[in-house]
Formats: C-alpha cells, structure tokens, sequence
C-alpha cells in the first residue's frame, strides 16, 4: 500500500472520529481460538493516552468522512468545507491488524459518515468486522457504529462479527435533537437499538437450549451524549440515560462535553470553555446509579436539577441528608456503607472484610484507605472521638471543601482561574 | 543478646522458598533472609547461604498452598518480585501467621503485614498491567516481534500468559534490559532467554534489522496519536497521572518524530 496516502486518509479520518468518547474495550470476552491473533479478556487495556488525558485503547476511525447530512454540532457534516477522505476496506483490516500485532490497541472501533445510504453505509462497516474475523482470525476487539436507520438484517449480521455496537443519541432531549439535526429522525436512532436489544435477549435465550448459537455482541450496546449543546438540564441528561439503560439494555452512556467545531447561532459560540468538569459530575452520578445502589431521583429532582460542581455527587447527596448520618461503620450494612462521601466501593468491601476480626477505629479506616477527610463527618467508629452534629450543611460544605484538596477541586479552581 | 540469623539465597523464588523451609527445620522464629546479592557485613549476626533445593521449595509451597488461596498465593509471587529490600521478612512472618492458622483466610486487613503484603502485590500488579499496555513490538527480519523493557518490578514472569494467549500466531520476545533476561514465544511455548552477548538487543542493532515496512507503521500510529488528540481539552496533569514519563521510552508514539 502507498504509505503516504494511507496517513494522510488517517489523519483526517483519525481526527473526525475523535469527538466519540467511547474507548472502552472492555466486557464480552472473546477468546482466541485456534491459535489466532489476538483475545478480549474482558478487562480493556489502555495502551496509551491523549494530552487530554483520555484512554487510547481502540484504533478509532471513521470509514469517511463524506457525509449526505448536515447535522449541526457535527465536523463531518455537509455543509462544512473540509478535506474528505475514504478508506478502502482492505485498508481498514490492514491497519488493524499490523497496529494490533504490535500491541499498540485492543482492536477496532470503526464508525462513518453516512453516504448514499444508511444500508449502504453499514453493509461495509459489517464488511470490515466480517474480513477480520473470517479472513484474518481475529479476535481482538470490534465497535461498530450503528448507522441510524439501517436495516434489521444488517443490525444483525454486524452483531455477529463485532463485540459492541453503538448508536449516538447525541442530543438528549427530542426537542434539541429537532433543532440541530432537522434530517434525523428520532425513530431511526431507535430502530437499530430495538433491534440490537431483541438480538441480544434472543441469543441469551437461545443459547441456554442451543450451544453453538452464534454470539451475538458480546459487549452488549452503548450510546453518547453531549453535554451543553442544548441548554439542558443535567437532570434532563441522566434521565434520559437512566431511560436508555433500562429500556435499551445499555452497557454504557457516555457524556461527551460539546466541544465548539462551528459557527452556528443554535450552539454555543466557538471558543465556548468545554464543560469538562460537569462531565466529570455526570459520570460520578452514572457511577454512583449503577454501582452504588442509588436511583436518580435521589441525585437530581425538581428541586435539585443540576448537580453541585464543585463538590461530588455523593458527597451532594449526604449534606442533603444530613439526617440519615452519621452512621456506624461497625454496624451498618453494605448499602449504608457505600452512601458515605469518601467511601469507595473497594474500601467498603474491605471494611466488611475487616471488621470480622475487631471493631475498626480511625486508624484502622485510614490503613485502609477511605478518604477521612469527607468521610469522618458521616461516620462513627471503634473511638469515642467522633465529629458531633453542629454544623449546618452548608457550613459543613464549607469547611470540608477548606480541608479537602480532592483532584476535583484543584480542577475546579483550574478552570474559574481561567475566568478571572 | 541472641545473634540474629541472616540466610542468604540465590535471589530465584526457590532459593526464598528453601530460606523459609530451613528456618521450619531449624526452629527459627525471626531469621532475616536476603539475596546474596544484597549482603553485607553486620556484627552480632550468623550468616548461612542456603542452596536451592527444589524439592524442599516444593514442600513448602504444598504446605502453603493448603492454607491459602488462589488469590492469597499469587498475591504472595508477585510481592516476591517486587524485589523491595526486606520485602522477605514480610513474607516470612506471612507465611508463619498463615501456616499457624486453623481455617482463616488472609483478609484480616488490620494485620500490618497481612496490608503490607496485598499493597505491595497492587503495586506488582499495576507494573504488570503497565507492561502489558505499553510494550510496542517492532518486527524485525527475521519475522520476530521484539520489545525491550525494564520494568520497576520483576514483572516478566506475569506476562507470559497474557501475551501468549493474545498473540498466538507470531512469534516475540520481550526482553527486560535491567534484569537481562527475556521471555521468546516460538509459536509452541515461552521460554526465557538469555543473550550470551548482550548487546545483540541493543535499540541500534534492533533498529537496523527492522523488517522493511516496519518503521512505516510506526510512523502512521504516530500520525494516528496526533489526530485523535483535542487541543481545547489539553490536560497536562491528567496525561501524566495516566502515562508518567518514565515510561514513554517504551511508546512508539512518543519517542517517534
Ligand atoms: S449523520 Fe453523522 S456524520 Fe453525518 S453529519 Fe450527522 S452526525 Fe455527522
């Protein structure tokens, strides 16, 4: 292949595909078989990292770039003058496979812009994942990008040969996704998810009766958000996320701040700060309903519609409720446990561990990690010396954010600093 | 005062294990052992050097492996190669509360060396994981895929798997330059190597029988780096949490220009 040509299609098509925040190759294993290239073991590796600090685990690209619509708050889309490019298939597998060998990524994730068709499009997204798996043996990781619209056999056949497929919702709410891509129908983001959902309940079922039932998306399906596009509400985010993952049986929502690419007097101007740290908030909260036992109207109500900045969603929570605490870290249950601020998942679990051989005091908690400094005002111990109840919550707010120097609030301080 | 007993051993995982097997035969309660390596002349002490002995290796980790579990005994190798000074005596006294016990298993978090050990084997572990992100194989003529690392632990014996299952159909080798040793996958088994002349893997001599379209792909995954980078997000601190410096001399895409 001419070396020269191929990089510069991947500089443009790598760039395109770069506002996808999904990287995770993790989940659905896939073991290597008959002495093949490569394996998933289900963990995801990240074999580099961006000066922004995001994991690089997948050769992320774009098929083209060449795209029939023109989707506001898109690079790729019609109207906007850029250099286009297109990958040939056989190109795309060559890529993959001599990046893969050399141990720089965990596989694929190839997505496109939609030309001539969306059946069209994706009948050589499938054509990529079908040449690895069939003709070179490959069974490292494949994300394929669900073109919106795109036929139920194709949905099916993609899910045959890649481990996660992917709809971008994009824009939260029906309104703003009217407003900024005028061209796509809502109905035709659902279609492939609906698809893709009864698949993967089907090959569950199937496969406890028939074995050798193909697999079918392993990984399950994921979908993207972006953030601060539309003036919506993070309570408006994370119930829609909430939504998509019971209905559509996601693995994964992903929130991506909107990041400026083009003038246009229905998005935030160009230059517009990338709101990084409520993403972060919004993956807390993701975290905190699917790990930590909470649900959603706990963290954002009628009354409570965007989440604190600069302190984390929990922590938030607690000083809402100051009158469930302080609880006894000797005593209470695992549920209780992992609602105290400071207090990880892998810290509770060793706190039940240890408690079995004596009552823990501070210092035993501090052995083990938990970070006292939010913690200690939500929880009692093996030692008469504990924080008493005095101060109101928003006092206590105040003095925890003076004696905290969390990651988040040196980031916080970062990014008003860039204000005044 | 009692002298106190220093064993010395070889530095390999059965010499430890002799240390410990001879400490049981000769009742001794706080032996300090060390590699041999590592001596040095100290008054009031009994020094012995204690010889491999496999069979006597074997027995202790047969005792060992009926009173700890899976997890409990990979967690024991990898604070072994983590190779941190006195890191023996911990397991030593490890292995005695473990042996002395009737049925519990190690999760007693407020034990200091029952943490110390599950800390030090999280440290091995995230060298390992490490490792196995950031090795970039260059292919070379003759069709082998070659790394070169050198790794703040001993970690090469935890990799062996993990890339064997993955890349099956080539052949490698990943060669840790401070230990001078390596593990070679000839497409049926992994066997460590050891280069009579250890300059045959130096980076110059690697570089000047790369395969011919070797240093292409090098370049594009270089390209590819760049694009996928977001200037408006540009986050120093956070890049070099993920990737510290001391690692970018394995990273094709940062050593690359
Ligand atoms: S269809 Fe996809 S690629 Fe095309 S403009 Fe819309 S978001 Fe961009």
């Amino acid at each position: 292949m001419s070396f020269d040509r191929i990089e510069e299609k991947l500089s443009i098509l790598a760039d395109a595909a770069k506002y996808d925040v999904s990287c995770a190759s993790s989940g659905g294993k896939r073991k290597n078989h008959s002495k093949g290239l490569g394996n998933n073991t289900g963990m995801g590796i990240c074999h580099s990292y961006t000066e922004d600090g995001r994991c690089v685990s997948l050769l992320k690209i774009l098929l083209t770039n060449h795209c029939i619509f023109d989707c506001a708050y898109c690079v790729t889309r019609k109207s906007n003058d850029i250099k286009r490019a297109a990958f040939k298939i056989q190109e795309v597998v060559d890529l993959t496979i001599n990046f893969y060998r050399r141990n720089y990524i965990e596989g694929l994730f190839l997505s496109s812009g939609i030309f001539k068709s969306a059946d069209y499009t994706m009948e050589r997204l499938v054509a990529v994942a079908k040449k690895l798996r069939l003709e070179e043996n490959f069974n490292g990781y494949i994300h394929l990008k669900s073109i919106p619209g795109a036929s139920d056999e194709l949905m099916r056949e993609a899910g045959l040969y890649a481990d996660r497929l992917s709809v971008n919702i994009e824009i939260p709410t029906i309104s703003g996704l009217q407003l900024l891509a005028p061209d796509k129908k809502h109905e035709d983001f659902i279609k492939p998810m609906e698809k893709v959902k009864n698949e993967i309940i089907q090959y569950k079922a199937e496969k406890k009766i028939i074995k050798s039932t193909p697999r079918y998306a392993p990984a399950g399906q994921s979908t993207q958000m972006i953030i601060g596009a539309t003036g919506e509400s993070d309570r408006d985010i994370m119930y829609s996320a909430t939504y998509y993952y019971k209905k559509y049986l996601m693995r994964r929502v992903y929130y991506s701040g909107y990041i400026p690419v083009l003038e246009d007097n229905r998005l935030p101007a160009i230059g517009t700060e990338v709101p990084m740290l409520r993403e972060n908030r919004l993956y807390q909260t993701d975290w905190l309903l699917r790990f930590y036992g909470f649900s959603v109207s706990e963290l954002l109500n009628e009354s409570h519609k965007n989440l604190e900045l600069d302190i984390d969603p929990k922590l938030s929570w607690a000083l809402r409720n100051l009158n469930l605490f302080p609880i006894d870290i000797n005593t209470a249950d695992k549920r209780a446990l992992a609602r105290v601020p400071g207090i990880g998942m892998t810290s509770v679990n060793k706190i039940l561990q240890a408690r079995k051989f004596r009552n823990l005091d501070w210092t035993h908690l501090k052995a083990i990690g938990i970070a006292l400094n939010r913690a200690q005002y939500f929880i009692t111990c093996n030692s008469k010396d504990f924080y008493k109840k005095e101060l109101s919550a928003v006092m206590l707010k105040s003095k925890i954010l003076k004696n905290t120097n969390s990651k988040y609030n040196k980031f916080f301080n970062q990014q008003l600093s860039l204000f005044t | 005062m009692h002298p106190q007993t220093v064993l010395l051993y070889d530095g390999s995982f059965d010499g430890f294990l002799s240390c410990v097997f001879l400490a049981y035969e000769q009742k001794l309660k706080h032996p300090i052992i060390r590699k041999q390596s590592q001596t040095h002349h100290e008054l009031f002490t009994i020094t012995e050097c204690v010889i491999t002995e496999e069979q006597k290796a074997r027995r202790v980790w047969k005792g060992f492996r009926k009173k700890a579990n899976a997890t409990e005994r990979r967690d024991f190798f990898k604070a072994f190669l983590s190779e941190i000074k006195g890191v023996e005596n911990t397991l030593f006294r490890y292995m005695q509360n473990t042996f002395s016990k009737i049925n519990n298993p190690n999760i007693d978090f407020s034990n200091s060396d029952i943490l110390k050990i599950s800390q030090v084997a999280r440290m091995v572990q995230r060298e390992k994981h490490r490792m196995e992100a950031f090795v970039r194989f260059e292919l070379l003529k003759n069709n082998v895929y070659v790394a070169t690392i050198s790794p703040d632990f001993n970690v090469l014996p935890l990799l062996t798997d993990h890339f064997k299952d993955r890349y099956a159909d080539q052949k490698w080798l990943i060669f840790d330059t401070s230990r001078k040793y390596g593990i070679f996958y000839d497409l049926i088994s992994v066997e460590i190597i050891t280069f009579e002349n250890f300059s045959n893997i130096d980076s110059k001599i690697i570089k000047k029988n790369y395969e011919n379209e070797e240093i292409n792909f090098q370049k594009l995954w270089h390209t590819y780096y760049k694009n996928v980078n977001i200037v408006s997000r540009k986050n120093t601190k956070l890049h070099l949490q993920h990737l510290p410096k001391r690692y970018w001399k394995y990273l094709t895409e940062k050593t690359i220009h």
